[in-house]
């Protein structure tokens, strides 16, 4: 009984250390390519994890009257958005929780991650944070929708929303040329933006108070729990940019069962898959400017639309 | 109506006050003068005060002609001009803290620069269902100066913003007092760092029409070269900085490096790249030498050949131009009320410039072109810019081509006597009434930054936009903190 679990154990634990140890050095190396392409030098690739660690050893500030809630947050979410990403098969698909590395459940943990933060955004009392609260929650009501939009798609494709399962189907020539999966695509990627605060959404680098989205929740933030949030959305970058390689390029994946050799190659195609999608991102970052915050639900209900539009098309193409 | 000529007929003619005249008025000329610059057949230069005497400089429009009105106030009361002309309101204000001179019936009773009451400043009050603050500020996220700025928001909407100023104040005008030229030169190019050419040179002509002096044709080129070099450094950094604040970095970087590029030649040029302590009452501290000017020369070539680049750029992205298109409109009503200088007014309508208007040498004998637009958004105030920025390098080749030889500097004697002075700075112009004693030594030096007639109407642009846009339209209109609280 053990003996036929370790293998799955192993790749599961080996999964969770990965996806920990490698979301920094994704945000370093986004960080990295945009100040190139900007023609500065940038920080180092592993400025992140100094960071980090830095934030670690300083002490917490915390406003007076916060409650118990604004300092269990940023263990909730990270916590939360840990496991997500655990869920995600990056390198192999054989995982011990493959059972429950659902979509849906992915979704719900990063919404309720997304929930706390929030809360505690307000907690506080401050101006900003409630702003920052407030667009998060009307960004949110549409990414939402559109990331179950996309779910569905995936799921009446594949005939699962089991991310292993879907991975395997997309692999088999069965898929062939889908337009909804294109529209799934299109929908993921500027759910991803939005989900993640990148441009044209949200500014991660901004610095003017008025304009936050993200930052505006953790402004109040400092030390331990700044560090923990800050891990947290490397974590939720990495977890999207998996989920996209995952589901429309799993090539590479090692499946269950597989050698030692095949999963050393996933980790390998893995690493090469995010840094070419981090280097998307950095370019695509570059070339636009962020949009107006009414704008936004624009942009988000395109991909709801694309979402919407997709699942209809399957359905319609189904009974036909 | 009367005219600017008939107004200063009513008063009495003060000798020695050069180049434009200065009468003693009494209080019903004075509120015959607010009332005609409420009407809007003058335009409001400046307001200050001195001891028991207000002054008010006039500008007619139409004319091309200046004045300023002196009002004694033995009692320390002078009818409000701001009563019947609003752009006066923070002039008073400021004028009330700094002189205890009290503005009779000025709408609003609260200090301005005095930050020294217990009590907490009362904002001006907006009520409403769903209304709340939003307060932002003195010490912001960036490295930018301190200012406050209360917001009472519907939602996203503005529907009021209110500005705190005052707290770069250091007292500078109290510094002048009783300080001999050198120093007051000094003190004056250190108001606003980004405009320390505009102050020098503002403060450099009052000192030289109060003593009579001509500055040698080659000091005038060569202060002509570090205004527009100040111009170009200036404007590209703000091109640039608009477009970080709608979060297009590209922009940013690539007119980042050109304004290195121009301070680094101002460097090799006068030796400091702001151009600090190279020019002085008299002339220029300076002479431009041969390698000077071939760094200026390649500096035009390098520009000319990147910056068209960077226009296209901005021009040519959509994301870009959905942010500054129709963003913090100001109307040109509001821009000629408030005698708007500099890019602020030309965006939106108001296309005076001293250079042209009032000119002054060497701008006299130079072609070149005042930009205007009048649809006040952040995108004009962007093109107004890079419109300059074009100005200015053709200014540079003029006034290289035709740079006279000879000295740079003429001896400054001393002897008492009254002058103003107005010069075109990267953001407007700069206004700067001097007067002087036997010695050689300032009895009261007035220094009025553009921003005192830009920053309320920042107020009025930023109405009905949302939150998030704010950033942007300060940054279009980047008014001075330290210029404005001296």
């Amino acid at each position: 009984m053990i003996s036929a679990l370790l293998p799955g154990l192993l790749i599961q634990g080996a999964q969770m250390l990965v996806v920990l140890l490698l979301s920094p050095l994704l945000t370093g190396f986004v960080r990295k390519v945009k100040a190139r392409l900007l023609r500065r030098q940038g920080p180092p690739l592993l400025q992140h994890y100094r960071d980090l660690l830095r934030l670690l050893r300083k002490e917490a500030v915390v406003a007076e009257n916060a409650s118990w809630l604004f300092r269990a947050t940023p263990y909730m979410i990270f916590a939360a958005t840990w496991v997500a990403a655990a869920l995600v098969p990056t390198f192999a698909t054989g995982l011990l929780f493959s059972w429950s590395a659902d979509l849906i459940a992915i979704i719900a943990l990063l919404g309720s991650a997304r929930f706390f933060l929030a809360l505690a955004g307000m907690d506080v009392g401050t101006s900003f944070g409630g702003i920052g609260s407030s667009r998060e929650v009307m960004i949110a009501s549409l990414a939402e929708p559109a990331m179950i939009m996309i779910v569905f798609i995936l799921a009446l494709i594949a005939g699962s929303t089991q991310l292993s399962t879907v991975a395997a189907f997309m692999q088999t020539p069965a898929v062939g040329l889908r337009v909804s999966l294109g529209m799934a695509l299109f929908a993921l990627l500027m759910v991803a933006i939005a989900e993640n605060a990148r441009i044209p959404v949200d500014n991660p680098a901004t610095h003017l108070e008025l304009t936050m989205v993200h930052e505006a929740m953790v402004l109040e933030y400092s030390g331990r729990h700044l560090a923990v949030l800050e891990l947290a959305a490397s974590l939720k970058l990495l977890l999207y940019l998996s989920l996209i390689a995952c589901v429309f390029v799993p090539w590479g994946l090692a499946p269950a069962g597989a050698g030692w050799a095949t999963h050393i190659l996933g980790g390998a195609a893995y690493v090469g898959k995010l840094f070419f999608g981090g280097f998307m991102l950095a370019v695509f970052e570059t070339s636009i400017a962020k949009m107006r915050v009414f704008r936004v639900p624009d942009f988000l209900g395109a991909g709801l639309m694309l979402g919407l539009l997709g699942t209809l098309l399957l359905f319609v193409s189904r009974s036909l | 109506m009367p005219t600017l000529h008939d107004i200063l007929r009513e008063g009495r003619m003060v000798a020695n006050h050069r180049p434009w005249p200065r009468a003693m008025v009494n209080a019903r000329t004075w509120q015959m003068a607010a009332a005609t610059a409420a009407d809007g057949r003058l335009t409001l230069l400046g307001l200050w005060g001195d001891a028991d005497v207000v002054h008010m400089a006039l500008l007619d429009d139409q004319a091309g002609s200046a004045a300023v009105l002196s009002l004694e106030c033995p009692d320390k009361r002078f009818p409000s001009v701001g009563r019947l002309h609003p752009p006066a309101i923070r002039l008073e204000r400021a004028l009330r803290d700094m002189h205890g001179l009290e503005p009779v019936d000025c709408p609003d009773p609260r200090p301005w620069i005095d930050h020294s009451g217990g009590a907490p400043y009362p904002f001006l009050s907006a009520e409403g269902d769903s209304l709340h603050q939003i307060a932002v500020g003195p010490v912001h996220a960036g490295i930018i100066e301190p200012g406050h700025f209360r917001f009472t928001v519907n939602g996203e909407t503005v529907v009021r913003v209110e500005e705190r100023l005052g707290y770069v104040h250091r007292g500078i005008e109290k510094l002048m007092r009783g300080a001999m030229l050198e120093q007051g030169a000094k003190l004056a190019e250190r108001v606003s760092g980004d405009s320390t050419v505009a102050y020098a040179l503002a403060f450099a002509r009052a000192v030289e029409a109060a003593l009579e002096l001509e500055p040698p044709p080659r000091a005038l080129y060569i202060r002509g070269l570090m205004a527009e070099l100040e111009r170009l450094a200036n404007h590209l950094g703000d091109i640039g900085a608009i477009c970080n604040d709608a979060s297009f970095a590209m922009m940013h970087a690539h007119c980042g490096i050109l304004r290195e590029r121009v301070l680094r030649a101002a460097h090799g040029c006068f030796g400091h790249r702001l151009m600090r302590d190279c020019l002085r009452p008299g002339g220029v501290a300076r002479d431009i030498d041969a390698a000077g000017l071939a760094l200026l020369d390649a500096l035009v070539t390098d520009i000319r050949r990147h910056f068209p680049a960077l226009v296209k750029l901005y021009d040519n992205t959509a994301s870009l131009q959905d942010r500054t298109v129709t963003s913090g409109i100001l109307k040109p009503a509001l821009a000629r009320q408030f005698g708007a200088g500099g890019y602020v007014g030309r965006a939106s309508g108001r296309a005076f410039d001293v250079r042209r208007s009032i000119a002054y040498p060497p701008y006299d004998e130079l072609e070149f072109d005042v930009p205007s637009l009048t649809e006040g958004d952040v995108n004009a105030r962007v093109w107004i810019r890079i419109r300059e920025v074009e100005q200015s390098l053709s200014l540079i080749e003029q006034m290289m081509a035709r740079l006279p030889a000879g000295p740079v500097m003429t001896a400054v004697t001393s002897r008492p006597g009254e002058s103003v002075s107005m010069v075109e700075g990267f953001r407007g112009d700069v206004l700067v009434w001097l007067r002087l004693d036997d010695d050689g030594r300032i009895v009261r030096c007035h220094l009025r930054d553009p921003s005192w007639f830009q920053w309320p109407l920042l107020e009025a642009a930023i109405e009905g936009n949302i939150v998030a846009d704010f950033p942007l339209c300060n940054k279009s209109f980047n008014c001075s903190y330290a210029g404005h609280d001296l």
